[in-house]
């Protein structure tokens, strides 16, 4: 029992710390990036390695028939996250909140051209200014 | 192992300051709502790790309404601004 306490001791100091770095990492991003897509990169992907990290990390705390309650929060966050960031992703890039130049490629406007529609954010790349810097 | 949890908790903190800054600075609605989003998951890393610490599995529930709440409004925020930028 002893043994198996130390071990659970030595899980926990492990993921709750590289957890918590993660979370940190994923606001520095946040605070530090230069446009909305760049930022949703930081709080999507960091946000949720983070997450995941110190749930495991408490669950190895807690008793067994607490963990699948732990797990549920772990699987909501991976479901949802890819989902706000698409769709805050969409708002950005119609509400003209990238920065067009930090993209490599702008595969949408790619094909709204294609299809005849005017691309949006184009027109006003110039005049895009972001206080937040 | 106090200490460990005392500085894990003092990390995710500072993370939530920093998650706090951006709120503030914006500078659109869609950047304050990810910065909500972000906030909602460091609680709930907070609490998660203030249950480690005590050994307590009371705030159990409050995770998992937190997560789902914070889907929930920044799906529903985000639409909305996306719907007012289309208006234009």
């Amino acid at each position: 029992m002893n043994a198996l306490n130390t071990a659970r001791d030595a899980v926990t100091a492990v993921l709750l710390p590289a957890g918590a770095a993660f979370c940190l990492l994923g606001a520095l991003g946040l605070l530090r990036f230069p446009d909305t897509g760049s930022r949703l990169h930081a709080a999507a992907k960091a946000q949720t390695l983070g997450l995941l990290l110190v749930l495991v990390g408490t669950a190895v705390q807690m008793p067994l028939r607490h963990a699948p309650v732990l797990l549920l929060v772990a699987l909501f966050q991976l479901l949802t996250a890819p989902v706000t960031s698409q769709i805050i992703g969409r708002a950005a890039y119609r509400a003209q909140a990238l920065d067009h130049r930090l993209l490599l490629r702008d595969e949408l406007a790619e094909r709204l051209e294609r299809e005849g529609t005017p691309a949006y954010g184009q027109e006003r790349e110039a005049d895009e200014e972001d206080e937040g810097r | 192992m106090t200490v460990l949890y005392d500085s894990v908790l003092a990390v995710v903190a500072a993370a939530g300051l920093l998650t706090l800054l951006r709120l503030v600075r914006g500078p659109g609605a869609l950047d304050r709502i990810m910065a909500l989003d972000v906030l909602a998951t460091m609680i709930i890393a907070g609490t998660a790790v203030g249950m480690a610490a005590r050994g307590d599995p009371t705030p159990l529930p409050v995770l998992v309404v937190l997560a789902l709440l914070a889907f929930i409004g920044s799906v529903t925020a985000a639409h909305l601004v996306e719907k007012r930028e289309g208006m234009r």
